[in-house]
């Protein structure tokens, strides 16, 4: 038995077009097929969320969906996290902050940290500590991931207060 | 470890899953979100021949209101159901049960349904709907047929459907005004499964506790209702001396497993204090005090 299936996906902004065996996992898929190595696999029970990927813009585990299930999706990488060869602040963040240790959680982290502050982009410690709970580090180095998210995430504000005037005045009326 | 070979097929609708199902039986298994699924099958310890795929069935995506019944949609993702105002006006406590199924990448893509189906005795949605009541609609290409909450769940991963039925929606009744609700679970870290944990609904008239239901999941084979605690309550005034009483009715027949995660013995005595606790969280909402 061979089930072949022929997919169609945008994979960090390109079209990607393949056939995969129906049993072929998500993660095996960017890994194998496409060379995108940077998504890791871990637990491949849906635990660790080294695996975490972006189907259609929300955090998944792609250890627990078929590569066929992603016809038709978007799907965002770690890979696709920088933009025209400038890291994301969390990357930077987590560089400065000995955020990555080993190494191996680090993917999962960054994109589950990179949703998290766009839900809430000024969270407490706490938050953090929960938001994360998703993904494990067998470091156990978790208190410099938190800080490197805090970090990333002051700079974030940052960078948001200096850019566009509307959103400056609109936040200047939220505080009166 | 991987998955061993299956063929797959894509449901577009409810009647086309059914019609494989109806074809396929035994050999099929539903594939919704998958996050129990797939890891039972990348473990071998499932290991289906035929997956049908309802994620492309949207007509089953959907949390609305129906006759006062709050029903909610098979394939609804959890983390829809976590952020619906319909449900959290109508039916807090699966709300507040499904913000405790691990954690969100996780219901991204679980679904109100799969858990429901998939029937593990540790699960929150179970333990939910078997508090609240109400009915899941089962389909199969023979019709659709209703089955009261009370007689869905049969055993460990183990339901009322058969193999070529579909689980299409779930009616939450209305509970009147002045009802208070509670999920409350104790698990090792956040998110991860429930070492045992504990629905409860109150409703008060004035001082009283007019219908109260309490049920508990990770300490049997499915959830389970405790009964004689509820009808300790009945009636009667929720003192604290009462909710105690109530407290340790609930986990008196109880004979929970022993695992890894704690003996059936520690799991009573977590029960018993959780009991507690969701009786007067619960009390404390129905009395219209802020928590």
């Amino acid at each position: 038995m061979n089930d072949r299936h022929r997919i169609a996906a945008v994979v960090n902004g390109k079209r990607v077009e393949a056939e995969v065996e129906a049993r072929q996992l998500l993660v095996d898929f960017l890994r194998e097929d496409l060379g995108l190595v940077g998504t890791h696999i871990g637990c491949e029970h849906g635990v660790c969320g080294t695996c975490t990927v972006f189907l259609n813009g929300e955090s998944i585990r792609s250890c627990l969906t078929f590569a066929v299930q992603a016809d038709g999706a978007q799907i965002m990488t770690i890979e696709g996290l920088a933009s025209d060869g400038q890291m994301h602040p969390l990357q930077e963040a987590f560089w400065e902050k000995q955020g990555l240790q080993c190494g191996y959680c680090t993917p999962g982290m960054l994109l589950r940290a990179s949703e998290l502050l766009k839900e809430n982009p000024n969270p407490t410690a706490e938050q953090v500590r929960e938001g994360i709970a998703s993904n494990l580090c067998r470091c156990t180095g978790y208190q410099f991931i938190v800080e490197a998210v805090l970090e990333a995430a002051e700079k974030m504000r940052g960078a948001n207060a200096e850019a566009p005037p509307a959103a400056k005045m609109q936040a200047a009326r939220r505080r009166g | 470890m991987k998955p061993p070979p299956f063929t797959y097929h894509a449901a577009k609708t409810a009647k086309d899953a059914v019609a494989f199902l109806a074809e396929h039986g035994d050999q099929a298994r539903v594939l919704a979100g998958g996050q129990s699924l797939v890891p039972l099958m990348n473990f071998r310890l499932a290991q289906p021949t035929h997956l049908v795929d309802i994620n492309p069935v949207i007509e089953l995506d959907y949390i609305r209101r129906d006759n006062g019944a709050l029903t909610v949609g098979a394939r609804t993702r959890q983390s829809a159901l976590e952020q619906s105002e319909e449900a959290s006006m109508h039916a807090p406590l699966l709300v507040d049960a499904v913000k405790l199924v691990a954690h969100p990448p996780i219901r991204h893509r679980g679904t109100v349904g799969g858990s429901l189906a998939h029937a593990d005795p540790a699960a929150e949605l179970p333990a939910a709907a078997l508090v609240l009541g109400g009915d899941m609609v089962a389909m199969s290409a023979r019709g659709r047929r209703t089955v009261p909450v009370a007689d869905f769940f049969k055993g460990p991963f183990g339901t009322a459907l058969a193999s070529d039925e579909l689980l299409v929606e779930y009616r939450a009744p209305a509970w009147p005004a002045r009802t208070g609700h509670a999920f409350l679970e104790f698990s090792r870290t956040h998110g991860s499964f429930a070492v045992i944990g504990v629905a409860a609904l109150v409703h008060m008239e004035g001082r009283k506790a007019e219908r109260v239901a309490i049920a508990l999941c990770g300490v049997a084979g499915t959830p389970v209702r405790a009964t004689t605690a509820e009808q300790l309550l009945q009636g009667k005034q929720p003192s604290d001396e009462l909710i105690e009483s109530a407290a340790e009715a609930a986990v008196a027949d109880l004979r929970p497993a022993s695992d890894v995660h704690g003996s059936g013995e520690y799991r009573r005595k977590v029960a018993r204090v959780y009991v507690r606790r969701a009786l007067k969280l619960a009390v404390a909402r129905a009395q219209g005090e802020r928590s």
